[in-house]
Protein backbone atom coordinates (compact mmCIF):
# COMPACT_ATOMS: atom_id res chain seq x y z
CA UNK A 1 0.00 0.00 0.00
CA UNK A 2 1.35 3.27 -0.90
CA UNK A 3 0.70 6.73 1.38
CA UNK A 4 1.05 10.02 -0.24
CA UNK A 5 2.03 12.87 2.50
CA UNK A 6 1.11 16.31 0.77
CA UNK A 7 3.18 18.45 3.31
CA UNK A 8 3.10 22.56 3.57
CA UNK A 9 6.50 24.92 4.51
CA UNK A 10 5.16 27.37 7.04
CA UNK A 11 6.41 29.67 9.08
CA UNK A 12 7.52 28.31 12.92
CA UNK A 13 4.99 28.01 15.32
CA UNK A 14 6.44 29.66 18.09
CA UNK A 15 7.27 32.57 15.97
CA UNK A 16 4.53 35.73 16.87
CA UNK A 17 4.26 36.90 13.25
CA UNK A 18 3.99 40.89 12.46
CA UNK A 19 1.43 42.70 9.93
CA UNK A 20 3.80 44.41 7.16
CA UNK A 21 3.15 48.59 7.91
CA UNK A 22 1.34 48.92 4.45
CA UNK A 23 -1.47 46.08 5.67
CA UNK A 24 -0.83 43.88 2.19
CA UNK A 25 0.09 40.33 4.06
CA UNK A 26 2.04 39.35 7.30
CA UNK A 27 5.45 40.14 7.23
CA UNK A 28 7.77 36.50 6.88
CA UNK A 29 11.11 37.81 6.08
CA UNK A 30 13.94 36.31 7.72
CA UNK A 31 11.50 34.56 10.06
CA UNK A 32 12.11 31.05 10.86
CA UNK A 33 10.47 28.10 8.38
CA UNK A 34 9.77 25.04 9.52
CA UNK A 35 6.83 21.85 8.52
CA UNK A 36 3.43 22.51 9.46
CA UNK A 37 3.38 20.86 12.80
CA UNK A 38 -0.39 18.94 11.24
CA UNK A 39 1.87 17.86 8.39
CA UNK A 40 4.75 16.18 10.53
CA UNK A 41 2.37 14.34 12.45
CA UNK A 42 0.91 12.92 8.96
CA UNK A 43 4.32 12.27 8.16
CA UNK A 44 5.08 10.33 11.26
CA UNK A 45 1.52 8.28 10.96
CA UNK A 46 3.00 7.00 7.33
CA UNK A 47 6.22 6.00 8.59
CA UNK A 48 4.68 4.08 11.69
CA UNK A 49 2.42 2.38 8.96
CA UNK A 50 5.36 1.52 6.82
CA UNK A 51 7.12 0.72 10.24
CA UNK A 52 4.21 -2.17 10.88
CA UNK A 53 4.27 -3.59 7.25
CA UNK A 54 0.84 -1.65 6.74
CA UNK A 55 2.61 0.29 3.96
CA UNK A 56 5.26 -0.44 1.38
CA UNK A 57 5.80 3.17 0.68
CA UNK A 58 5.63 6.58 1.58
CA UNK A 59 5.75 9.38 -1.13
CA UNK A 60 5.63 13.37 0.17
CA UNK A 61 4.44 16.31 -1.85
CA UNK A 62 4.32 20.02 -1.34
CA UNK A 63 3.48 22.55 -3.62
CA UNK A 64 5.38 25.66 -3.21
CA UNK A 65 8.80 27.37 -4.70
CA UNK A 66 12.14 25.61 -4.31
CA UNK A 67 12.64 27.09 -0.58
CA UNK A 68 10.11 23.89 0.46
CA UNK A 69 12.30 21.53 -1.13
CA UNK A 70 13.97 22.16 2.67
CA UNK A 71 10.35 20.64 4.33
CA UNK A 72 10.47 17.79 1.88
CA UNK A 73 13.94 16.68 3.00
CA UNK A 74 12.75 17.25 6.71
CA UNK A 75 10.15 14.59 6.05
CA UNK A 76 12.44 12.13 3.97
CA UNK A 77 14.61 12.19 7.10
CA UNK A 78 11.72 11.13 9.21
CA UNK A 79 11.47 8.15 7.15
CA UNK A 80 9.39 8.88 3.78
CA UNK A 81 10.98 7.20 0.91
CA UNK A 82 10.61 10.44 -1.78
CA UNK A 83 9.46 13.64 -2.39
CA UNK A 84 7.43 15.26 -5.44
CA UNK A 85 7.95 19.36 -5.63
CA UNK A 86 4.88 20.97 -7.38
CA UNK A 87 7.35 24.16 -8.25
CA UNK A 88 5.14 27.32 -8.41
CA UNK A 89 5.93 30.95 -6.96
CA UNK A 90 2.44 31.60 -6.16
CA UNK A 91 0.56 31.39 -3.19
CA UNK A 92 -2.40 28.83 -4.47
CA UNK A 93 -5.70 28.85 -2.37
CA UNK A 94 -6.93 25.19 -0.63
CA UNK A 95 -9.05 24.45 -3.99
CA UNK A 96 -6.17 25.39 -6.33
CA UNK A 97 -3.84 23.05 -3.80
CA UNK A 98 -6.44 20.52 -3.83
CA UNK A 99 -6.35 20.23 -7.49
CA UNK A 100 -3.19 19.71 -7.87
CA UNK A 101 -2.99 17.18 -5.36
CA UNK A 102 -5.63 15.19 -7.03
CA UNK A 103 -3.63 15.32 -10.50
CA UNK A 104 -0.81 13.42 -8.23
CA UNK A 105 -2.79 11.15 -6.97
CA UNK A 106 -3.98 10.36 -10.09
CA UNK A 107 -0.50 9.50 -11.43
CA UNK A 108 0.31 7.99 -7.75
CA UNK A 109 -2.67 6.23 -6.96
CA UNK A 110 -2.19 6.05 -3.35
CA UNK A 111 -4.84 3.65 -1.12
CA UNK A 112 -4.13 6.57 1.37
CA UNK A 113 -3.50 10.52 1.40
CA UNK A 114 -2.54 11.55 4.88
CA UNK A 115 -2.85 15.50 5.22
CA UNK A 116 -2.59 17.46 8.33
CA UNK A 117 -6.08 19.01 8.94
CA UNK A 118 -5.32 22.52 9.02
CA UNK A 119 -1.85 25.07 8.75
CA UNK A 120 -0.87 27.56 11.40
CA UNK A 121 -0.56 29.94 8.64
CA UNK A 122 -3.98 30.15 6.36
CA UNK A 123 -5.76 28.36 9.25
CA UNK A 124 -8.47 27.46 6.07
CA UNK A 125 -8.85 23.51 7.24
CA UNK A 126 -10.01 22.87 3.79
CA UNK A 127 -7.29 20.95 1.58
CA UNK A 128 -8.10 17.44 3.12
CA UNK A 129 -11.63 18.21 2.49
CA UNK A 130 -11.87 19.64 -1.13
CA UNK A 131 -9.14 17.11 -2.12
CA UNK A 132 -11.29 14.05 -1.29
CA UNK A 133 -14.31 15.52 -3.22
CA UNK A 134 -12.11 16.12 -6.03
CA UNK A 135 -11.07 12.58 -6.09
CA UNK A 136 -14.58 11.06 -4.82
CA UNK A 137 -12.87 9.57 -1.96
CA UNK A 138 -13.69 9.32 1.76
CA UNK A 139 -12.74 11.46 4.15
CA UNK A 140 -11.65 10.94 7.71
CA UNK A 141 -11.12 14.18 9.22
CA UNK A 142 -9.24 15.06 12.49
CA UNK A 143 -7.91 11.87 13.21
CA UNK A 144 -6.85 10.75 16.25
CA UNK A 145 -6.89 7.27 15.79
CA UNK A 146 -6.03 5.34 12.19
CA UNK A 147 -6.79 1.80 12.07
CA UNK A 148 -6.51 -0.31 8.58
CA UNK A 149 -8.41 -3.06 8.78
CA UNK A 150 -8.70 -5.26 4.61
CA UNK A 151 -9.84 -2.85 2.33
CA UNK A 152 -11.00 0.11 5.03
CA UNK A 153 -9.39 2.30 6.84
CA UNK A 154 -11.13 3.04 10.17
CA UNK A 155 -10.76 6.52 11.74
CA UNK A 156 -11.72 8.05 15.19
CA UNK A 157 -12.12 11.86 15.15
CA UNK A 158 -11.92 14.70 17.73
CA UNK A 159 -15.63 16.39 17.49
CA UNK A 160 -17.53 18.68 19.45
CA UNK A 161 -18.42 16.75 22.38
CA UNK A 162 -16.41 13.74 22.19
CA UNK A 163 -14.80 10.94 19.38
CA UNK A 164 -16.66 9.83 16.56
CA UNK A 165 -15.33 6.94 14.64
CA UNK A 166 -16.37 6.25 10.85
CA UNK A 167 -15.30 3.63 8.33
CA UNK A 168 -14.02 4.67 4.69
CA UNK A 169 -13.23 2.48 1.65
CA UNK A 170 -9.94 2.64 0.71
CA UNK A 171 -8.98 4.54 -1.08
CA UNK A 172 -9.37 6.99 1.23
CA UNK A 173 -8.02 10.81 2.39
CA UNK A 174 -7.36 11.29 6.35
CA UNK A 175 -6.50 14.50 7.83
CA UNK A 176 -4.84 14.68 11.15
CA UNK A 177 -5.07 15.84 14.73
CA UNK A 178 -2.97 16.72 17.14
CA UNK A 179 -3.35 13.76 19.11
CA UNK A 180 -2.78 11.18 16.53
CA UNK A 181 0.61 10.60 17.62
CA UNK A 182 4.30 12.48 19.07
CA UNK A 183 6.62 12.91 15.57
CA UNK A 184 9.79 11.42 16.04
CA UNK A 185 12.82 13.56 16.00
CA UNK A 186 15.44 13.27 12.89
CA UNK A 187 18.91 11.29 14.01
CA UNK A 188 21.69 13.02 11.89
CA UNK A 189 22.25 9.69 10.18
CA UNK A 190 18.47 9.93 8.72
CA UNK A 191 19.31 12.87 7.66
CA UNK A 192 22.59 12.22 5.84
CA UNK A 193 20.64 9.30 4.19
CA UNK A 194 17.59 11.73 3.25
CA UNK A 195 20.03 13.79 1.01
CA UNK A 196 20.10 10.93 -0.80
CA UNK A 197 16.54 9.80 -1.43
CA UNK A 198 15.19 11.71 -4.81
CA UNK A 199 12.76 14.66 -5.30
CA UNK A 200 10.87 15.04 -8.49
CA UNK A 201 10.08 18.32 -9.74
CA UNK A 202 6.98 18.69 -11.58
CA UNK A 203 5.06 22.14 -12.67
CA UNK A 204 1.18 23.06 -12.27
CA UNK A 205 1.43 23.38 -16.28
CA UNK A 206 2.73 19.18 -16.51
CA UNK A 207 -0.18 18.98 -14.24
CA UNK A 208 -2.74 20.34 -16.45
CA UNK A 209 -3.78 22.52 -13.70
CA UNK A 210 -4.61 26.74 -13.44
CA UNK A 211 -3.58 28.13 -10.79
CA UNK A 212 -6.83 30.28 -9.55
CA UNK A 213 -7.33 32.90 -7.18
CA UNK A 214 -10.95 34.09 -6.78
CA UNK A 215 -10.75 35.37 -2.97
CA UNK A 216 -8.77 39.16 -2.99
CA UNK A 217 -7.40 39.96 -0.24
CA UNK A 218 -8.19 43.95 0.62
CA UNK A 219 -6.26 44.33 3.81
CA UNK A 220 -4.37 42.61 6.28
CA UNK A 221 -4.33 44.24 9.53
CA UNK A 222 -3.25 43.09 13.35
CA UNK A 223 -5.98 42.35 15.75
CA UNK A 224 -6.60 45.10 18.03
CA UNK A 225 -4.65 44.97 20.62
CA UNK A 226 -5.33 43.69 24.54
CA UNK A 227 -3.55 46.05 26.87
CA UNK A 228 -2.25 44.08 30.33
CA UNK A 229 -4.47 45.19 33.09
CA UNK A 230 -3.99 44.97 36.29
CA UNK A 231 -2.05 42.74 39.11
CA UNK A 232 -4.46 42.10 42.36
CA UNK A 233 -2.68 40.88 45.74
CA UNK A 234 -5.47 38.52 47.04
CA UNK A 235 -8.63 36.72 46.05
CA UNK A 236 -10.45 38.89 47.92
CA UNK A 237 -9.73 42.14 46.14
CA UNK A 238 -10.25 39.48 42.67
CA UNK A 239 -13.69 38.94 43.72
CA UNK A 240 -14.31 42.53 44.43
CA UNK A 241 -13.42 43.59 41.61
CA UNK A 242 -14.94 41.23 39.13
CA UNK A 243 -17.99 41.78 40.75
CA UNK A 244 -17.55 45.95 41.23
CA UNK A 245 -15.52 47.06 38.27
CA UNK A 246 -15.88 44.23 35.54
CA UNK A 247 -19.63 43.31 36.66
CA UNK A 248 -19.57 39.87 35.45
CA UNK A 249 -19.92 37.89 38.57
CA UNK B 1 -30.00 36.90 -3.30
CA UNK B 2 -31.14 33.61 -1.49
CA UNK B 3 -28.95 32.19 1.31
CA UNK B 4 -28.82 28.96 2.45
CA UNK B 5 -27.92 28.10 6.12
CA UNK B 6 -27.23 24.59 6.97
CA UNK B 7 -28.44 23.91 10.33
CA UNK B 8 -26.32 22.42 13.49
CA UNK B 9 -28.07 19.79 15.08
CA UNK B 10 -27.89 16.45 16.68
CA UNK B 11 -31.62 14.88 15.22
CA UNK B 12 -33.03 16.09 18.52
CA UNK B 13 -32.29 19.42 19.00
CA UNK B 14 -31.28 22.99 16.99
CA UNK B 15 -27.93 23.86 18.32
CA UNK B 16 -27.81 27.51 19.87
CA UNK B 17 -24.85 27.90 16.57
CA UNK B 18 -27.12 27.91 13.73
CA UNK B 19 -28.58 31.18 15.72
CA UNK B 20 -25.42 33.38 14.94
CA UNK B 21 -25.04 31.64 11.64
CA UNK B 22 -28.19 33.35 10.88
CA UNK B 23 -27.13 36.56 12.50
CA UNK B 24 -24.50 36.55 10.07
CA UNK B 25 -26.71 35.91 6.70
CA UNK B 26 -29.01 38.47 8.13
CA UNK B 27 -25.82 40.56 7.82
CA UNK B 28 -25.38 40.06 4.64
CA UNK B 29 -28.73 40.64 3.55
CA UNK B 30 -31.28 38.73 1.67
CA UNK B 31 -34.13 35.62 1.35
CA UNK B 32 -32.51 33.06 4.23
CA UNK B 33 -33.22 29.77 4.04
CA UNK B 34 -32.22 26.81 6.38
CA UNK B 35 -31.22 23.26 5.48
CA UNK B 36 -32.10 20.44 8.21
CA UNK B 37 -30.46 17.44 7.19
CA UNK B 38 -30.40 14.33 9.69
CA UNK B 39 -33.11 11.88 9.61
CA UNK B 40 -36.02 12.03 11.79
CA UNK B 41 -35.53 15.60 12.53
CA UNK B 42 -38.61 17.08 12.56
CA UNK B 43 -38.50 19.00 15.70
CA UNK B 44 -35.35 20.74 14.14
CA UNK B 45 -37.12 21.87 11.80
CA UNK B 46 -39.63 23.23 13.79
CA UNK B 47 -37.51 24.61 15.75
CA UNK B 48 -35.50 26.43 13.10
CA UNK B 49 -38.57 27.79 11.66
CA UNK B 50 -38.96 29.73 14.61
CA UNK B 51 -35.30 31.94 14.22
CA UNK B 52 -36.12 35.23 13.14
CA UNK B 53 -35.44 36.24 9.00
CA UNK B 54 -35.55 32.79 8.17
CA UNK B 55 -37.92 32.76 5.22
CA UNK B 56 -38.18 28.77 4.58
CA UNK B 57 -36.85 25.55 6.21
CA UNK B 58 -36.01 22.83 3.98
CA UNK B 59 -35.82 19.10 5.49
CA UNK B 60 -33.97 16.69 3.92
CA UNK B 61 -34.91 13.17 6.30
CA UNK B 62 -33.30 10.39 5.19
CA UNK B 63 -31.35 7.69 7.38
CA UNK B 64 -28.04 8.57 4.62
CA UNK B 65 -27.85 12.01 6.59
CA UNK B 66 -28.27 10.37 9.82
CA UNK B 67 -24.91 10.76 11.10
CA UNK B 68 -23.59 13.57 9.40
CA UNK B 69 -21.55 12.17 7.44
CA UNK B 70 -19.57 14.67 4.93
CA UNK B 71 -19.51 12.57 2.38
CA UNK B 72 -23.28 12.39 1.78
CA UNK B 73 -24.02 15.50 3.06
CA UNK B 74 -21.30 17.62 0.78
CA UNK B 75 -23.57 15.79 -2.13
CA UNK B 76 -26.52 17.48 -0.99
CA UNK B 77 -25.34 20.87 -0.34
CA UNK B 78 -23.28 21.05 -3.39
CA UNK B 79 -26.95 20.00 -5.55
CA UNK B 80 -28.84 22.44 -3.80
CA UNK B 81 -26.50 25.03 -3.08
CA UNK B 82 -26.33 25.94 -7.19
CA UNK B 83 -29.37 28.27 -7.02
CA UNK B 84 -28.17 29.58 -3.78
CA UNK B 85 -25.90 32.81 -3.58
CA UNK B 86 -24.47 32.05 -0.32
CA UNK B 87 -23.71 28.63 1.76
CA UNK B 88 -22.98 29.79 5.38
CA UNK B 89 -22.47 27.01 8.61
CA UNK B 90 -20.88 27.40 11.76
CA UNK B 91 -17.27 26.55 11.61
CA UNK B 92 -17.97 23.19 14.23
CA UNK B 93 -16.15 20.11 13.62
CA UNK B 94 -19.38 19.21 11.45
CA UNK B 95 -19.44 22.60 9.54
CA UNK B 96 -15.31 22.45 8.95
CA UNK B 97 -16.07 18.82 8.20
CA UNK B 98 -18.53 18.29 4.94
CA UNK B 99 -18.99 22.32 3.62
CA UNK B 100 -14.89 22.34 1.84
CA UNK B 101 -16.22 19.39 0.42
CA UNK B 102 -19.21 20.98 -0.92
CA UNK B 103 -17.66 23.94 -2.24
CA UNK B 104 -14.85 21.90 -3.90
CA UNK B 105 -17.81 20.00 -5.83
CA UNK B 106 -19.30 23.51 -6.78
CA UNK B 107 -15.95 24.65 -8.16
CA UNK B 108 -15.79 27.57 -5.52
CA UNK B 109 -13.27 28.72 -2.99
CA UNK B 110 -14.25 28.65 0.82
CA UNK B 111 -13.68 31.49 3.56
CA UNK B 112 -13.22 29.40 6.43
CA UNK B 113 -14.02 31.06 10.29
CA UNK B 114 -15.45 34.19 9.17
CA UNK B 115 -15.99 36.98 11.82
CA UNK B 116 -17.61 39.78 10.41
CA UNK B 117 -19.45 40.69 7.19
CA UNK B 118 -18.94 44.01 5.16
CA UNK B 119 -20.82 43.76 2.45
CA UNK B 120 -22.19 40.65 0.27
CA UNK B 121 -18.73 39.58 -0.95
CA UNK B 122 -16.24 41.03 1.65
CA UNK B 123 -16.05 39.29 4.62
CA UNK B 124 -13.24 39.48 7.41
CA UNK B 125 -11.36 36.05 8.93
CA UNK B 126 -8.49 36.08 11.46
CA UNK B 127 -5.46 33.90 10.30
CA UNK B 128 -1.78 33.05 12.00
CA UNK B 129 -3.62 32.31 14.90
CA UNK B 130 -5.30 35.31 15.18
CA UNK B 131 -2.15 37.61 15.13
CA UNK B 132 -3.51 39.13 11.83
CA UNK B 133 -6.64 39.57 10.51
CA UNK B 134 -7.44 39.74 7.07
CA UNK B 135 -10.49 41.37 4.98
CA UNK B 136 -11.19 39.26 1.57
CA UNK B 137 -13.52 39.82 -1.25
CA UNK B 138 -14.84 37.16 -3.03
CA UNK B 139 -15.21 36.99 -6.92
CA UNK B 140 -17.08 33.11 -6.51
CA UNK B 141 -20.36 33.07 -8.21
CA UNK B 142 -21.11 31.10 -4.75
CA UNK B 143 -19.76 32.21 -1.66
CA UNK B 144 -18.96 29.39 0.76
CA UNK B 145 -18.42 31.06 3.96
CA UNK B 146 -17.79 29.11 7.69
CA UNK B 147 -19.28 31.06 10.29
CA UNK B 148 -16.97 31.77 13.65
CA UNK B 149 -20.12 31.57 15.95
CA UNK B 150 -18.23 33.17 18.52
CA UNK B 151 -18.04 36.86 16.71
CA UNK B 152 -21.82 36.86 16.15
CA UNK B 153 -24.93 37.15 18.54
CA UNK B 154 -27.63 34.71 18.00
CA UNK B 155 -30.72 36.03 16.29
CA UNK B 156 -34.22 35.72 18.43
CA UNK B 157 -36.94 33.28 17.65
CA UNK B 158 -40.18 35.20 16.56
CA UNK B 159 -40.29 33.89 13.58
CA UNK B 160 -42.90 31.65 11.85
CA UNK B 161 -41.02 30.26 8.08
CA UNK B 162 -42.35 27.57 6.27
CA UNK B 163 -41.37 24.28 6.45
CA UNK B 164 -40.70 22.05 3.33
CA UNK B 165 -39.90 18.52 3.19
CA UNK B 166 -37.36 17.94 0.31
CA UNK B 167 -36.84 14.74 -1.53
CA UNK B 168 -33.03 14.25 -2.05
CA UNK B 169 -31.38 11.47 -0.71
CA UNK B 170 -27.31 10.94 -1.55
CA UNK B 171 -25.62 8.40 -0.69
CA UNK B 172 -21.47 8.39 -1.85
CA UNK B 173 -21.16 4.81 -0.39
CA UNK B 174 -17.49 5.25 1.00
CA UNK B 175 -18.16 5.75 4.41
CA UNK B 176 -19.97 4.44 7.03
CA UNK B 177 -20.64 5.29 10.91
CA UNK B 178 -19.15 2.96 13.56
CA UNK B 179 -19.52 4.63 16.82
CA UNK B 180 -19.44 7.69 18.88
CA UNK B 181 -18.06 8.28 22.25
CA UNK B 182 -19.70 11.81 23.62
CA UNK B 183 -18.35 13.31 26.57
CA UNK B 184 -21.24 13.91 28.90
CA UNK B 185 -21.63 17.18 31.12
CA UNK B 186 -24.05 19.31 32.92
CA UNK B 187 -22.14 22.02 32.61
CA UNK B 188 -22.98 24.69 29.48
CA UNK B 189 -21.10 24.26 26.37
CA UNK B 190 -17.49 25.94 25.83
CA UNK B 191 -19.43 27.87 22.61
CA UNK B 192 -22.37 29.17 24.16
CA UNK B 193 -20.73 30.15 28.04
CA UNK B 194 -21.22 33.33 29.39
CA UNK B 195 -18.28 32.27 31.66
CA UNK B 196 -15.85 29.48 31.47
CA UNK B 197 -12.97 28.21 33.69
CA UNK B 198 -9.92 26.91 32.06
CA UNK B 199 -7.05 25.15 33.63
CA UNK B 200 -3.62 23.98 32.06
CA UNK B 201 -0.51 21.84 32.98
CA UNK B 202 -0.30 23.51 36.42
CA UNK B 203 -3.64 21.54 37.14
CA UNK B 204 -0.83 18.76 37.80
CA UNK B 205 -2.97 15.90 37.41
CA UNK B 206 -6.77 15.40 36.23
CA UNK B 207 -8.53 15.08 39.57
CA UNK B 208 -7.89 18.80 40.58
CA UNK B 209 -9.64 19.89 37.74
CA UNK B 210 -12.35 18.83 40.14
CA UNK B 211 -11.55 22.33 42.27
CA UNK B 212 -12.15 24.17 38.75
CA UNK B 213 -15.50 22.51 38.50
CA UNK B 214 -16.27 23.01 41.39
CA UNK B 215 -15.50 26.89 41.11
CA UNK B 216 -17.45 26.36 37.82
CA UNK B 217 -20.62 25.13 38.86
CA UNK B 218 -20.30 28.36 41.34
CA UNK B 219 -20.32 30.70 38.48
CA UNK B 220 -22.77 28.75 36.16
CA UNK B 221 -20.07 28.19 34.00
CA UNK B 222 -18.07 26.14 31.36
CA UNK B 223 -14.90 24.32 31.99
CA UNK B 224 -12.15 24.45 29.36
CA UNK B 225 -8.21 23.41 29.03
CA UNK B 226 -4.89 24.34 27.59
CA UNK B 227 -3.81 21.71 25.33
CA UNK B 228 -0.94 20.80 27.59
CA UNK B 229 -3.73 19.79 29.85
CA UNK B 230 -5.42 17.55 27.14
CA UNK B 231 -2.10 15.94 26.27
CA UNK B 232 -1.15 15.03 29.65
CA UNK B 233 -4.60 13.20 29.86
CA UNK B 234 -5.81 15.61 32.59
CA UNK B 235 -9.33 16.22 30.67
CA UNK B 236 -10.90 14.89 27.08
CA UNK B 237 -9.79 16.80 24.21
CA UNK B 238 -13.30 18.55 23.18
CA UNK B 239 -12.31 20.76 26.09
CA UNK B 240 -9.19 22.30 24.36
CA UNK B 241 -8.97 25.96 23.93
CA UNK B 242 -7.17 27.52 21.16
CA UNK B 243 -6.12 27.95 17.55
CA UNK B 244 -6.94 23.84 17.00
CA UNK B 245 -9.82 23.55 19.76
CA UNK B 246 -12.51 26.04 20.88
CA UNK B 247 -12.65 29.50 19.67
CA UNK B 248 -14.70 31.14 22.60
CA UNK B 249 -15.09 34.42 23.22
CA UNK B 250 -17.52 35.02 26.97
CA UNK B 251 -17.64 37.38 29.70
CA UNK B 252 -15.63 36.28 31.89
CA UNK B 253 -12.58 33.98 31.25
CA UNK B 254 -10.37 32.51 34.30
CA UNK B 255 -7.11 31.49 32.82
CA UNK B 256 -6.05 28.93 36.00
CA UNK B 257 -1.96 27.85 35.69
CA UNK B 258 -1.87 28.43 31.63
CA UNK B 259 1.23 30.38 30.37
CA UNK B 260 -0.86 31.54 27.55
CA UNK B 261 1.02 30.17 23.98
CA UNK B 262 0.18 31.65 21.39
CA UNK B 263 -1.68 28.93 20.41
CA UNK B 264 -4.09 29.28 23.35
CA UNK B 265 -4.62 32.92 23.38
CA UNK B 266 -5.98 32.25 19.40
CA UNK B 267 -9.04 30.31 21.53
CA UNK B 268 -10.01 33.25 24.16
CA UNK B 269 -7.98 36.31 23.32
CA UNK B 270 -11.35 37.77 22.33
CA UNK B 271 -13.03 37.17 26.03
CA UNK B 272 -14.43 40.61 27.28
CA UNK B 273 -13.05 40.08 30.70
CA UNK B 274 -9.94 37.19 30.94
CA UNK B 275 -8.44 36.86 34.58
CA UNK B 276 -5.20 35.06 34.98
CA UNK B 277 -4.16 33.13 38.10
CA UNK B 278 -0.53 31.81 37.62
CA UNK B 279 2.74 31.56 40.00
CA UNK B 280 4.60 32.64 37.61
CA UNK B 281 5.14 36.70 37.37
CA UNK B 282 6.54 36.02 33.76
CA UNK B 283 3.64 33.86 31.74
CA UNK B 284 2.43 35.48 28.52
CA UNK B 285 -1.21 35.29 29.92
CA UNK B 286 -0.98 38.11 32.33
CA UNK B 287 0.07 40.24 28.70
CA UNK B 288 -3.70 39.65 28.03
CA UNK B 289 -5.24 39.48 31.51
CA UNK B 290 -7.51 42.56 32.54
CA UNK B 291 -7.35 41.56 36.34
CA UNK B 292 -4.09 38.89 37.38
CA UNK B 293 -3.30 37.23 40.47
CA UNK B 294 0.39 35.98 40.80
CA UNK B 295 -0.26 33.52 43.09
CA UNK B 296 -0.70 29.23 43.56
CA UNK B 297 -3.31 28.17 42.30
CA UNK B 298 -3.73 24.96 45.18
CA UNK B 299 -4.34 28.56 47.06
CA UNK B 300 -6.32 30.80 44.95
CA UNK B 301 -8.77 28.03 43.79
CA UNK B 302 -9.93 27.32 47.08
CA UNK B 303 -10.44 30.02 48.58
CA UNK B 304 -12.36 31.32 45.60
CA UNK B 305 -14.44 28.44 46.14
CA UNK B 306 -15.11 29.26 49.75
CA UNK B 307 -15.63 32.74 49.22
CA UNK B 308 -18.09 32.89 46.09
Amino acid sequence: MKILVPIKRVVDYNVKVRVKSDNTDVDLSNLKMSINPFCEIAVEEAVRLKEAGVASEVVVVSVGDKACQEQIRTALALGADRGIQVDTDQKPLPLSIAKLLHKVVEQEDPSIVLLGKQTIDGDNNQTGQMLAALAGMGQGTFASELKIDGDKALVTREVDGGLVTVALSLPAVVTTDLRLNEPRYASLPNIMKAKRKPITVTTPEELGVTIESTVEVLKVESPASRSAGVMVDSVEQLIEKLKTEAKVI
Amino acid sequence: MTILVIAEHDNASLKPETHKVVAAATAIGGDIEILVAGHNCQDVAVNAATLSGVSKVLVADNQSYADQLAENIGLLVADLGKSYSHILTAASTTGKNFLPRAAALLDVNQISDVIRVESSDTFVRPFYAGNAIATVKSQDTIKVLTIRTSAFDGVTQEGSAAVVAIDNAHDAGVSSFVSGEMTESERPELGSARVIVSGGRGMQNGENFAMLEELADKLGAGVGASRAAVDAGFVPNDMQVGQTGKIVAPELYIAVGISGAIQHLAGMKDSKVIVAINKDPEAPIFQVADYGLEADLFDVIPALNEQL
